[in-house]
């Protein structure tokens, strides 16, 4: 039992450590040099600076040794200095994860209640008019982008109903400690809303294929046979059984979770994580971009192995079979 | 016998959607190469309602929406034919290694799985793309390196399946080669999974790929790319142009889906334990 944790937690260490090493042949296979396009991008940065950055880089070395010192540096926090926004890129990561983590955080929770009850209404109601809607409509979700969903909000919520202003986490012109919480909250709903509608579906198809697994078995006949209702067997029954791996599969979603949140913050000018990421990506800001990579892979990693841990240890029948 | 003449409506019914979605998409890849690419060229048609001369409306340069949305998707299809090809490569090489090579090469494959599919997809590919440069390239390889993660898995458990099978044995006893076994008796024995795996890749790649152009990476603005018209007509919705956004979007989701519906279909169908249903 704890000799599989423990396996696991290794496991996910040299994953981190796998990546690391990727992110880092990955740019240096490119046939950018990052000293270059450092200084490439601002002919003001001093002498000084370059060889600050170039010792950051551990550029006069063999590969293997520039990666252990950019490793080493790694460890110590140190991700070097943003070229955009002229701060250590800690700093940046810092103070935008909070507004993503919000933002995440809230359409995690409520695609994930959205999606488990479309998925157990779908499922009780088998073969009827709403299963085939509820169907539908999450089949079709699957296969839309979020950037589109987000447009179409905009489009209806925004321009045409003006209940919602048209992007930015906070009004403009306003100063950062005036910005009443309402204000937050007003900005925060039509991106929350297209993660979560999105998010749903997913969770939904699981759900329901769960659920009729659960229905068809012989526990569930007896139940019938009893007399129970069908709250009473969604209640007693389909809880108990379902609820499980529809956390864990929602755990196992945080890398979708980013990367959805990356093109609704685009779409809302909402500065998050992703906004920022996809600012360093095209104005060519390399360690912001490599941070904020390492710094989202560990979160999606954690995800993924929280989902691992609920899936093999928390399940007691999976428990007594160790 | 109800209950055979049920089974043959179900798969019937199967069949027709199947034909109307392909039909779908081979209409719009007809399109995109009718269309002349004049009506892309600028005129005084601006900022157009859609119209029954311009079926989605004219943009705030004057260029035919619908010209515009076909020629994206064409562009969308190709890519993600190409993308989807390179995947379904990637993923039998690595599945096939991980199956007949033995325990440490079969536990490295896995850990690489473990860390492609870990990995915030999204992410690496602006990384790739960024990397690469911009232009096609960096779409292309960046949505073949993330996509092919799941397919491998079901490879290397279909191989792992048939390697011990009776007639590769007797294949083997009679001196025939590793390479001669992996082309006439594993590789057909895949080949459907392989096929199926690849419309399947077909929706995601599509999604990916307009959701990369979206954020503006990749290619150039004149190119016409879904993401690209949506990207731009985001700048020009809060003036009420609903339209640049709703009839791209539209017609991509339905090209993603009809891909989705083509892929399950066939899936249902040609596997024998759902076949009969």
């Amino acid at each position: 039992m704890t000799k599989s944790i423990v396996f696991r937690f290794i496991r996910v260490i040299t994953l981190l450590i796998g990546l690391s090493i990727l992110t880092f042949s990955l740019i240096h296979l490119s046939p950018m040099d990052p000293v270059n396009a450092y200084i490439g991008g601002d002919s003001s940065a001093s002498p000084e600076q370059i060889e600050k950055f170039k010792a950051y880089w551990g550029v006069n070395k063999s590969p293997v040794e520039q990666y252990f010192t950019w490793a080493g540096a790694l460890l110590q926090g140190n991700f070097g200095t943003s070229l955009l926004y002229r701060s250590p890129v800690l700093d940046i990561i810092q103070s935008r994860f909070l507004t993503s983590l919000a933002l995440m955080g809230v359409a995690w929770v409520l695609s994930g209640v959205i999606g488990y009850l479309l998925g157990t209404v779908a499922a009780m109601n088998r073969g009827k008019t709403i299963d085939k809607i509820i169907k539908w409509y999450s089949y079709t979700l699957v296969s839309t982008p979020i950037f589109w969903m987000g447009l179409i909000l905009l489009i209806v919520f925004a321009v045409w109903l003006k209940w919602f202003p048209v992007g930015l986490a906070v009004p403009a012109g306003v100063l950062e400690s005036d910005v009443r919480f309402i204000d937050r909250i007003h900005h925060f709903v039509l991106p929350v809303l297209t993660l979560s509608i999105l998010g749903g579906s997913n969770i939904a198809m699981h759900t329901r294929e769960k659920m009729i697994d659960i229905l068809n078995t012989e526990f569930i006949v007896f139940a019938k046979a009893r007399g129970e209702s069908s709250w009473q067997i969604f209640k007693n029954h389909g809880v108990r059984n379902s609820i499980h791996p529809a956390i864990s599969l929602q755990f196992a979603y945080f890398g979708e979770l980013f990367g959805g949140s990356m093109l609704a913050e685009q779409v809302f000018a909402y500065p998050g994580l992703g906004s920022t990421l996809t600012t360093a990506g095209l104005n060519g800001d390399l360690p912001l971009m490599v941070g904020i990579i390492l710094i989202s892979s560990l979160f999606v990693f954690t995800g993924n192995l929280i989902a691992d841990l609920l899936n093999k240890i928390v399940d007691p029948r999976v428990k007594g079979a160790m | 016998m109800q209950g055979v003449q049920e089974g043959l409506n179900v798969r019937k019914k199967m069949i027709l959607l199947l034909a109307f979605s392909s039909g779908f998409l081979l209409v719009i890849l007809f399109l995109s190469f009718w269309l002349s690419n004049d009506n892309l060229r600028l005129s005084s048609a601006k900022n157009l309602a859609p119209n029954l001369e311009h079926l989605f409306g004219t943009d705030w340069l004057g260029r035919d929406m619908f010209t515009r949305t076909i020629k994206g998707l064409r562009l969308s299809l190709a890519l993600g034919a190409f993308t989807s090809l390179l995947s379904v490569i990637i993923a039998t090489l690595m599945g096939v290694c991980a199956a007949t090579f033995g325990r440490t090469v079969d536990a490295v494959i896995s850990w690489l799985i473990d860390l492609f599919i870990g990995m915030p997809h999204l992410v690496f590919m602006v990384l790739i793309c960024f990397i690469a440069g911009g232009g096609v390239y960096g779409i292309v390889l960046g949505i073949s390196l993330t996509h092919w993660t799941a397919l491998a898995r079901l490879v290397r458990s279909e191989v792992l399946q048939i390697k011990n099978v009776e007639y590769i044995q007797i294949s083997k006893s009679y001196g025939k080669s590793a390479w001669f076994i992996a082309r006439k008796h594993i590789l057909p024995f895949i080949f459907p999974q392989l096929m199926i795996g690849f419309l399947l890749m077909f929706p995601h790649v599509i999604l990916h790929e307009a959701a990369l152009t979206f954020l503006g990476f990749g290619l150039s603005p004149q190119t016409p790319a879904v993401g690209i018209i949506l990207s731009e007509a985001m700048s020009h919705i809060s003036t009420g142009k609903w339209w640049l956004v709703v009839f791209p979007g539209v017609l991509l989701v339905g090209v993603i889906k009809s891909f989705d519906s083509i892929g399950e279909k066939l899936r249902i169908l040609m596997e024998p334990s759902s076949a009969n249903e």
